[in-house]
């Protein structure tokens, strides 16, 4: 049915989002590789000279990107952790028939709705302060001593408020993937006298694989690129103990004003977000038909 | 046997699903709850639950300490504008290749979808040198027109698989019918299309009203919406806890009402049809 005439009409009307997707991104990447190659300094314009790879080996072997990739997989790895374990589990709570369901629903969905600034203000604040936040108040409460957040676990409280952002999305997706699980395979198991864990984990569980790896995936798009909530909490600190690679980059391009130094670490950080782009891609594409 | 411990099995579920929903949502309703105390009340210990002097004070202060509707205007007019703007180019892309896909159209998919995973900071300095020497920092335009290309791949990617369920026998019988191509697309096409649009715009306009990389870096005041404006709470100029809890409830109110009503166009929206 696809005539040649159809086959053109398509084409023009594909043409301009492929047009303005390709100049958004070959553009200011083809920039940045470029600007990775030369001394540029925003604060002295036009003394920029060719220097090879002179960034990439400079922004390598800077302690700072040690730290920073660290911080990295340590904010990307407990946070995938946390929210995929704690998503299962609700998954599999919400899953369950109980009074006011759909409420409760609405209830674990809603931060991924809040804006990053605002969640990780009212975390810092209203929450994790050490003398007048609630959790200072439930560990007096409790006998305990009142937790310094920021300033004794920084990574800690990044983790935590960024976990809480993305731990309904976790659940949303188990959730719907779960409820696609057949009732007549649960009713076999039943018959069959499954025991409520062997059911866990020869069947819920491997339904489960495939939505849970797709959530693994775009999260870790994702996380790699959290900046917002550290910008607005502790500014990468105390000292590099916050800061990620995106936070190392904006500041080393924004705050040091140091063109080529940024675009090798942002070059970089394409390369990691890449790494897992693929495998991304590739899953997505298979269930394209 | 099953029957009878249904009840209290039941009653269980209830009672923790509804704690576990409690402690997720509790810093939202915590943040609420604040917005209506005095600044002085907001830092009291032990902190007060319920019984506390309710006012509005906060909600009329915010507007006095800045000018807090501009920031409004600028959040509506951002996301709204990024999103219709990407929209007008996506449906026609999305149509084409739902209804006369080519032996090209996979690959040009996947491809959109792999610009979205490009991380923001890789291109952040040219983007930030462009918009410096064209005048396009702190402009409503210049966020427009980036979160309309950050947009559009999720864009069209959604339409693409609201357009790919609309089957292609309906409009075989409206030419029979004799419907000129117009009339098709207005009388046949738009109805049927319409619902998977408005999802696409809800949840779009929900992404582009959070986003806060470009919105932090290439605004400073004239243009910053919400998400900027919020920021400005993190300086250290002294604490003013309620009046951060009135700006951010205003802030997240209207978009967390969309949110809860385009859950299930989420989990299509984000997983790119990877999860069903």
């Amino acid at each position: 049915m696809a005539t040649q005439h159809t086959r053109t009409l398509g084409r023009i009307l594909v043409a301009p989002s492929v047009a303005l997707l390709f100049l958004w991104m070959i553009v200011p990447l083809a920039m940045t590789i470029y600007f990775s190659t030369l001394r540029y300094q925003l604060l002295n314009p036009g003394t920029e000279r060719f220097v090879g790879a002179e960034n990439y080996i400079y922004f390598l072997s800077d302690p700072a990107f040690i730290t920073s990739l660290s911080n990295t997989l340590r904010l990307v790895g407990s946070v995938l952790t946390i929210t995929v374990v704690i998503g299962v589990l609700l998954a599999l709570l919400l899953d369950q028939f109980f009074i006011g369901r759909s409420l409760v629903r609405l209830m674990v969905i809603a931060p991924f709705f809040v804006m990053p600034t605002v969640s990780a203000l009212v975390w810092k604040n209203l929450l994790m302060h050490p003398v007048s936040g609630v959790f200072a108040w439930v560990a007096t409460s409790l006998g305990f001593r009142p937790i310094d957040w920021f300033a004794q676990l920084p990574m800690l409280s990044v983790i935590l408020i960024v976990s809480w952002q993305w731990l309904p999305f976790a659940t949303l997706i188990l959730l719907t993937a779960l409820q696609s699980l057949d009732n007549d395979q649960k009713e076999a198991a039943e018959m069959d006298g499954t025991g409520p864990f062997a059911f866990f984990f020869y069947i819920v569980l491997s339904h489960l694989a495939r939505p849970i790896t797709v959530v693994v995936l775009i999260q870790t798009i994702f996380l790699l690129a959290v900046f917002a909530e550290i910008f607005v909490t502790t500014g990468g600190g105390p000292g590099l103990a916050t800061t990620n690679l995106a936070f190392l980059i904006y500041s080393q391009a924004l705050l040091q004003y140091d063109v080529g130094g940024a675009s090798a670490g942002g070059i970089v950080a394409v390369v990691l977000a890449n790494i897992v782009a693929i495998f991304l891609v590739r899953l997505i594409g298979k269930n394209l038909e | 046997m099953a029957r009878r411990a249904s009840a209290a099995r039941t009653a269980a579920i209830t009672v923790v699903a509804w704690i576990a929903g409690f402690i997720i949502f509790f810093p939202i309703l915590w943040m609420v709850l604040t917005s209506f105390k005095t600044e002085l009340e907001a830092f009291s210990m032990p902190p007060k639950f319920l019984l506390f002097k309710w006012t509005m004070e906060n909600y009329a202060a915010v507007q006095e300490r800045s000018d807090y509707l501009a920031h409004v205007w600028n959040s509506i007019a951002i996301a709204f504008g990024s999103v219709l703007v990407s929209m007008l180019i996506a449906i026609p892309a999305a149509w084409a290749m739902a209804f006369a896909p080519t032996e090209r159209t996979r690959g040009t998919l996947l491809w959109m979808l792999s610009t979205k995973m490009m991380p923001p900071v890789g291109v952040l300095v040219p983007i930030y040198l462009i918009y410096r020497d064209f005048g396009l920092l702190d402009t409503r335009f210049g966020l427009i027109a980036l979160l309309c290309l950050a947009d559009l791949p999720i864009v069209i990617w959604m339409l693409y698989t609201y357009f790919k369920e609309i089957p292609i026998g309906i409009l075989e019988a409206s030419r029979m019918d004799g419907l000129g191509p117009l009339r098709e697309v207005v009388f046949v096409l738009a109805p049927i299309a319409l619902p998977g649009i408005a999802s696409t715009i809800l949840l779009n306009v929900i992404l582009a009203w959070n986003e806060a990389f470009w919105t932090l870096n290439l605004t400073t005041s004239k243009a910053a919406p919400l998400t900027a404006f919020i920021a400005s709470y993190s300086s250290p100029e002294g604490l003013f806890w309620a009046k951060l809890s009135a700006a951010s409830t205003l802030a997240i109110a209207p978009i967390l009402v969309l949110g809860w009503l385009s859950q299930r166009q989420l989990v299509r929206g984000l997983t790119f049809g990877a999860v069903k």
